[in-house]
């Protein structure tokens, strides 16, 4: 984890009341887009990229998400893939991994943590 | 083993497949000699080549299927001589070839009458693809046409014409009636009345004794001494089973043809068997596919060490001849000794109905359907199977009165034994086996796994219902649950959500699931919550919960831009606001195009373009089109009696009214409507799904109708209303159907699945049986009261508008990564990997 810590830098991204409950938006950072959930139901946070990996479209923050098996889940709304949360793997059977950023919320700012080597 | 078969037509080829689907001691050789140029094609929709279907659609199996079977196929090469001596056929290109078994399935060739002048040129036999190909080339200049023959192939024929684009067209038939074999005399006036009404002429008890022309036909002349112009003659007046290489090598015949064969087909040699119209058994040719698939099957089996014998077979059978329905089966005619008939006649909708009953009234021994013959397969296996009928036996032609449901069990009532598909010889049993043992699930996959269905289709409703049935009995659909988070169906969380008083869609998670939803609970709730209360969609937390279309209220298309669709009800619309259109188009470089539902899209929008776009449409008097929304979409019309010279009233007005009083309906799927000012149906409204024609006396109300992948024709549900009972009975309808179905099922598929089907529609809609007509038209007051644009809703609230933005920290930059490209002076979004 110590590792982890030392290359990760952490950027706001938007204040906590920017980002619809149980939600997402779309976060700019650089040339990268990252989609950044609020899932409140289960107050927790996460951001995998925006871009689903199906079609190369720009949309996961306009996905639903939702829980498979407690598994908490993001829908594309091109076609439906689905992907977890946690771990970016898809879980609707194709080899895609989407990449996933840390999130932490402190005094009201959402932070995402992106790496910087 | 070596066979040779002399005939490559359906049952020429049933027997290939047949013979070789056994199983085989001894390798075989198969050898197939066909007259035609083309391989074996289905001669039973022979008329649907002019209705649009090509050559190789009608054809069974191309010629690589026989060289995968290792067949050897020698087509345009008729046999000409048999050696029954030395065991061999001679064929027209010169070939001699050996047999251990011969198969005669010559089939038969249309029977001409000897009539003087039947050799002019532009009379036609009606019999394979070449006649069909010679009269459409000669039928390109003929105005006048005429049919000889008023039987099942006369009427086919005449259908022919008609497809050619000969509307005048007469029939002409020596008997008292059309189709003297198989119906009676009222069935055949009914068909008459069906037929004359269609636009063809028929002229019965009539005896042609000259074709007129010099080289071509221009008239005849009949025994009355009377004549007719004509100028293109097709004489389909019976079959003469092609006999002639059999008679020549002495193989015994009847004396008016057929070669004649004993119970296992065999013909007086015992190595040859003739099988299919060419042969003659116990007197009788039989003229039908499925008798001759039959006898196919008999030889086959005999050949591979089975034992089967042909001891007759039903000639039951149904037809469409130009879109009337025709049937007959069992026995059509009854002598009173032998039982007594149920006759029920409908001359204003042109329906007979005739069964005839065992004097027990125990039975059912036969009977003929006319103008409907739905019924059809159950009556047939009622009387195939000797089925008990209920007390009152008028109830399985009828209908049970004042009851709801259909008459006896259906499908159910059935024996294991009875045969569903009798081309192919599919039980009951065989098709409910695939279903339950071998996992095949739907019609096509039973299809391709018994080839029940693939003959002449006619068995294809009853496999649906089997298949159904099957499942579920096996319990397969008894928890229709919506998804892992709702252990309800969506028609019991409708009444849950209504009950508890749920708006949103954590509310109704909390109070009825478990989880934390997903894709498809989600919009199906939201949809529900839409569908009761017909509040903005988008608060109460409810927008995540949107599919992302409604969530965006816009429809997102490749590249991630959206579509804009203004609502243009009627498909009515000003310069002054077509003008508007064009200039949001173009300050916002949009793609423009036409809709299929009479409006105007605009393609290409950037999601935080939305606002501003809508903004510019409500000032200029546009409300959203509710494109993206599982809702109303459009109600086209047509101009209707202001302008055009056939409206009978104004289908434009109406249009508009029944847009304006639906739009924002949210439902389980989209629904569309139309309104057409007369019969002509321009708007297209039975392809609906609620569609209104225009009628003399008020308007016609047809319901559940799509178009997509599977297009269906909406079913009349209502004649002659006048308008507000037809809007009342669109809230109904409307109500019922949001309140019932599956979510995304259309109204189509919902009318599909329910028991009772269109009769219980009927039933629930007009006749108020379960008396909730009036609650439903309150449901749906409360809906239309509760109306207001969405779109306007977000212009007017910063709030909502916060959300139209790509980049929550960059709201005023626009996603780089969309791209277009330039087409026909518009653009197109950039294809996609």
């Amino acid at each position: 984890m110590l590792t982890l810590e030392q290359t990760l830098t952490w950027f706001p991204a938007c204040r906590v009341e920017d980002v619809p409950e149980n939600g997402g938006v779309c976060v700019k950072y650089r040339d990268e887009q990252i989609a950044l959930f609020h899932f409140t139901r289960r107050n927790e946070w996460y951001a995998t990229q925006n871009e689903c990996p199906h079609r190369q479209q720009m949309a996961l923050s306009r996905g639903m998400i939702g829980s498979q098996d407690n598994e908490p889940k993001v829908a594309c709304p091109f076609h439906k893939k689905t992907f977890s949360l946690r771990s970016g793997e898809c879980l609707s059977g194709d080899e895609y991994v989407l990449k996933t950023y840390p999130v932490k919320v402190e005094g009201g700012l959402v932070y995402i943590g992106v790496s910087t080597d | 083993m070596k066979i040779v078969i002399i005939g490559n037509g359906m049952v020429g080829y049933k027997f290939c497949e047949k013979l070789l689907a056994k199983q085989h001691q001894h390798p075989l050789e198969l050898i197939v000699f066909g007259e035609e140029m083309r391989p074996a094609y289905d001669r039973v929709h022979l008329s649907e080549y002019f209705a649009g279907k090509t050559a190789d659609e009608l054809t069974l199996a191309p010629a690589t299927w026989y060289a995968e079977k290792g067949i050897r196929l020698h087509l345009g090469d008729p046999v000409q001589t048999i050696d029954r001596a030395h065991k061999t056929v001679h064929c027209f290109s010169g070939i001699t070839e050996s047999y251990d078994y011969l198969i005669m399935a010559t089939g038969s060739s249309a029977f001409v009458p000897p009539i003087p002048g039947v050799e002019k040129q532009g009379v036609f036999i009606y019999r394979t693809i070449e006649d069909l190909e010679m009269m459409a080339a000669y039928a390109r200049h003929v105005k006048k046409g005429a049919v000889i023959g008023g039987g099942l192939l006369g009427l086919e024929a005449a259908k022919a014409m008609l497809d050619l684009g000969i509307a005048d067209t007469q029939v002409i038939e020596f008997a008292p009636r059309l189709m003297p074999r198989q119906i009676d005399e009222a069935g055949s006036h009914t068909l008459r009345t069906k037929l004359e009404a269609l636009g063809l002429h028929i002229r019965t008890n009539t005896n042609t004794t000259a074709i007129l022309g010099d080289d071509h036909i221009t008239g005849m002349q009949f025994a009355d001494d009377s004549t007719i112009d004509v100028d293109m003659l097709v004489i389909s007046a019976g079959i003469k089973p092609r006999d002639e290489v059999a008679k020549l090598c002495g193989l015994e015949t009847g004396h008016r043809g057929g070669i004649v064969v004993n119970d296992h087909l065999q013909t007086n040699d015992p190595s040859i068997f003739a099988i299919g119209e060419c042969a003659l058994h116990k007197g009788m040719i039989y003229g039908l596919v499925a008798p001759g698939y039959e006898m196919a099957d008999v030889v086959a089996t005999n050949l591979t060490g089975g034992a089967k014998s042909f001891t007759g077979y039903d000639m039951s059978t149904k037809l469409k001849l130009i879109g009337v329905d025709v049937a007959s089966f069992g026995e059509p005619f009854v002598s009173p000794k032998d039982g007594r008939s149920i006759v029920w006649e409908d001359t204003l909708k042109g329906v007979y109905k005739r069964i005839n009953i065992s004097n027990d009234g125990k039975q059912l021994l036969g009977g003929i359907l006319v103008g409907d013959a739905e019924q059809y397969n159950m009556l047939l296996q009622t009387c195939k199977n000797k089925v008990i009928l209920p007390p009152n036996p008028e109830d399985i032609i009828l209908g049970e009165r004042g009851g709801s449901g259909d008459a006896g069990a259906g499908v159910t009532s059935l024996p294991d034994e009875a045969l569903i598909c009798s081309c192919e010889g599919i039980s009951k049993k065989m098709i409910c086996d695939a279903v339950s043992e071998q996992g095949h699930e739907t019609v096509d996959a039973i299809k391709k796994c018994t080839k029940a269905g693939t003959g002449c289709g006619g068995c294809v409703p009853m496999l649906k219902d089997l298949v159904t049935h099957t499942l579920k009995a096996q319990g397969k659909y008894v928890r229709n649950v919506l998804c892992e988070h709702f252990q309800y169906s969506r028609q019991e969380l409708f009444d849950l959500v209504k009950i508890h008083d749920l708006k949103s869609y954590d509310a109704a998670l909390d109070k009825l699931g478990n989880g934390d939803g997903c894709e498809v609970c989600k919009p199906a709730i939201a949809s529900i919550i839409a569908s009761l209360w017909n509040e903005m969609i988008l608060q109460r937390g409810n927008a995540t919960a949107q599919d992302s279309n409604d969530r965006f209220l816009a429809n997102i298309q490749k590249g991630g831009t959206y579509s804009v669709v203004p609502r243009i009800p009627g498909g009515e619309i000003t310069p002054e606001k077509l003008i508007v259109i064009g200039q949001v188009a173009q300050k916002y470089h949009l793609y423009t195009k036409i809709t299929g539902g009479q409006r105007i899209d605009l393609f290409g929008a950037h999601v935080s373009d939305l606002p501003a776009i809508w903004e510019a449409l409500i000032a200029a008097g546009f409300e959203s089109g509710h494109a993206y929304g599982k809702a109303l979409r459009t109600v086209k019309s047509c101009v209707g009696s202001t302008w055009c010279r056939f409206g009978l009233h104004d289908s434009v007005s109406f249009a508009i009214r029944i847009e304006e009083r639906y739009r924002g309906l949210r439902a389980p799927h989209k629904l569309k409507s139309a309104v057409s000012g007369c019969i002509r149906e321009c708007a297209e409204a039975q392809s609906k799904d609620f569609g209104i024609i225009a009628t003399e006396k008020g308007w016609n109300l047809y319901v559940c109708g799509n178009g997509g992948s599977k297009p269906q024709h909406a079913l009349l549900l209502a004649t002659d209303l006048d308008s507000e009972t037809c809007i009342r009975y669109i809230d109904r309808f409307l109500m019922f159907y949001i309140k019932t179905a599956d979510p995304l099922t259309r109204t189509a598929t919902w009318l599909n699945k329910m028991e009772g089907g269109i009769s219980y529609l009927k039933n629930v809609v007009v006749h108020d049986s379960l008396g909730i007509a009036e609650q439903l038209e309150a449901e749906m007051q409360v809906l239309v009261d509760n109306y207001k644009c969405e779109w306007k809703e977000v212009v007017d609230n910063p709030e909502l508008r916060k959300r139209f933005n790509h980049f929550v920290n960059a709201p005023e930059e626009k996603d780089p990564t969309v791209q277009f490209e330039p087409m026909r002076s518009q653009k197109r979004a950039t294809e996609w990997k």
